[in-house]
């Protein structure tokens, strides 16, 4: 089971950050998580939240401004950079796009925090092909997701994969846009 | 989870006024027999559901191979074979002439007569009598297209057998319904077996018409069902975690070739259906999966990506357990296009109608197995599932039509084309049953 993380200094939110014990070697090489808090116990994996009412500063890791945190409430909190729960994938290719790796590897993390947390990876495909290859693409496009999350230290009882190919479209268009948007995995959380 | 909305239906014979799959002819009858059928004599009021010279006439018409005469064109109505002018057909240019009667009994059944007339020769190639009740006017109707098919073109008729179907009905308040159904040939009769608010797939027939395999997510994920179409009973086949899918009943009726990924890849897979026993076919990293028996028995044909993208590859079936299917090599079958998939294959065993890619356009192609050489059948840009009708004559399958997803037909020699437009919803996914049971 995972410990606690640590909190780099930061200005504001040393006040909240007073009950760290260990390094994590992760945190001190990725400096996208550099403005990461969390307030938590040594007891067992479990991460207790413990921000504090001040706000949230240095949530500013990533674009757009979420927060980062792997608190157990983190998936209920739409300000949480684990509020975006859809990956999306490139024409013919099963391998998670470069720039939604960090997206899938925080929901790796949250798992990998939160051992009774469980999620399930819908794989979703577009249109185009015939439909029970596209279910097994589908498959594969979620198994990647899944194998990200697993190297972040998610288990693999925490993951469902499930395939739903081309039948469950949300958007209905015959056209590049339309494509892209079916060619998908969306993390539901249970 | 979801709240499913989950009907199942037994299977009752009941008889609908309205068919909801409605069959258009939309393309060719070059080259087709001209045919005259003259409206059986009905000795009673004619049941209107029953008619069944009329019935004859649209089975006869919608095969693309006749070319019947419409009623009003009729130069005269003989009734009895005494009263038959041959010279007249055949200055009319007709080849074949069809006369029935239809008898009303006292216990209310029926009796309908029918004969098959050669107007060159001037002499009956065949005449039957079949008893009926009101609810087996229709069933009688095709049976007698089946003869007179098969007595004129040497074929199998498939006119009195089913077809199954996936509808697919969206709209804003209910979501995305799904249902599986059952029909005629010609679309009348429509029956729900299922009805989930989860997605269905792959239904296919058995070869002795009673049952249907198919892929229902109705629990969440994929899992193979068998339904028997007069009970109603349902039988869980295949839930195993991973893939479910694609079943395909052998030529026998005992077992079910299906794709599952339980062991880390989508592969093949035997399952008998008697003990569950499952024989694994495929042992290979790519996607192997659409699995389909020729008519022997002995070898399969399915779709795999081990090639880099999808293509048809041949599989031959040792007899007997002892040999480990996975260490046999698939033969190629495809090697034209990036995108070769979805086969079915024709009642004997010659021909092998697929789903063909070229860039975003899907077509259907067919292929003959003697040569490989291969033909286009229809344009694109989105049609799937083809279905070879059980004879050796004409391919369903899905398409796209002015954004409606409907099935169509085409004969093998691509000339005649049909649709067969769903007045509600999308229609999906056909199988032919072989034999009606």
């Amino acid at each position: 089971m995972k410990k606690i993380l640590v909190c780099i200094a930061l200005s504001i939110v040393l006040a909240a950050c007073g009950e760290q014990t260990k390094t994590n070697d992760s945190i001190d090489s990725d400096p996208s998580l550099s403005g990461q808090q969390q307030g938590g116990d040594d007891r067992s994996g479990a991460v207790s939240g413990t921000i504090d009412g001040e706000g949230v500063a240095g949530g500013s890791a990533l674009a757009g401004g979420k927060l980062v945190s792997y608190e157990k409430n983190a998936i209920y909190d739409a300000n949480n950079v684990l509020s975006a729960r859809i990956i999306y994938f490139a024409y013919d290719s099963n391998e998670v796009p470069e720039d939604q790796v960090e997206l899938v590897k925080h929901h790796g993390k949250y798992l990998s925090f939160n051992p009774e947390a469980k999620l399930r990876l819908e794989g979703h495909a577009d249109e185009r092909g015939t439909r029970e290859y596209n279910i097994a693409l589908a498959e594969r496009r979620a198994d990647a997701v899944k194998r990200l999350m697993q190297f972040e230290g998610a288990d693999a009882s925490q993951i469902t994969v499930v395939s739903y190919g081309e039948e469950k479209p949300i958007s209905f268009g015959h056209d590049d846009e339309s494509w892209q948007l079916n060619r998908r995995v969306e993390i539901v959380y249970e | 989870m979801k709240k499913i909305l989950l009907s199942i239906l037994l299977f009752a014979l009941s008889h609908s006024a309205q068919a909801i799959l409605k069959i258009d002819i939309t393309e060719g009858v070059e080259g087709a027999l001209p045919i005259a059928i003259v409206p059986f004599k009905w000795n009673g009021p004619k049941v209107i559901n029953g008619d069944v010279s009329a019935i004859v006439l649209s089975d006869l018409a919608r095969s693309g191979q006749f070319s019947p005469l419409a009623e009003s064109d009729l130069i005269a109505q003989p009734q009895k074979p005494e009263d038959i002018h041959f010279k007249t057909w055949r200055v009319a240019g007709m080849d074949h002439l069809v006369i029935g009667n239809v008898n009303r009994l006292p216990d209310g059944k029926y009796q309908v007569q029918f004969r098959l007339f050669d107007v060159l020769k001037g002499k009956q190639v065949l005449g039957y009598s079949f008893p009926a009740t009101e609810k087996t006017l229709r069933s009688v109707a095709h049976q007698i297209s089946d003869y007179i098919f098969t007595a004129l073109t040497g074929e199998p008729g498939a006119f009195n057998t089913r077809i199954a179907y996936v509808t697919v009905q969206r709209d804003k308040v209910n979501g995305s319904v799904s249902k599986l159904q059952v029909s005629d040939t010609d679309g009348y009769n429509p029956q729900t077996l299922l009805t989930s608010d989860e997605p269905i797939m792959s239904p296919v027939w058995s070869p002795d018409g009673s049952r249907l395999a198919y892929v229902s997510f109705e629990k969440g994920k994929a899992e193979i069902y068998t339904h028997n179409i007069h009970t109603g009973v349902r039988e869980l086949q295949s839930s195993y975690p991973g893939l479910n899918g694609s079943p395909a009943w052998s030529p026998d009726g005992s077992k079910l070739a299906l794709t599952l990924s339980k062991d880390g890849n989508p592969e093949i897979y035997i399952l008998k259906l008697s003990d569950k026993t499952l024989q694994r076919v495929t042992n290979h990293w790519a996607i192997d999966t659409e699995a389909v028996w020729m008519p022997d028995g002995k070898s399969l044909i399915f779709t795999s990506s081990r090639s880099g993208k999808p293509q048809l590859y041949q599989l031959f079936l040792q007899s007997g357990n002892s040999k480990d299917i996975t260490k046999i090599r698939p033969k190629r079958l495809t090697f034209d296009g990036s995108y070769n998939a979805s086969a079915s294959v024709s009642a004997d065993g010659k021909l092998l109608a697929f789903v063909q890619g070229v860039g975003s356009n899907y077509r259907i192609a067919l292929m003959t197995l003697a040569t490989k050489n291969t033909m286009v059948l229809t344009h694109g840009e989105m049609d799937e599932s083809p279905e070879f009708a059980p004879n050796n004559s004409m391919v369903l399958f899905a398409t796209e039509e002015n954004n409606n997803a409907v099935l169509a037909g085409v004969s093998i020699d691509g000339k005649h084309k049909q649709r067969l437009a769903f007045t509600e919803g999308e229609v999906r996914e056909p199988s032919w049953a072989a034999v009606r049971d």
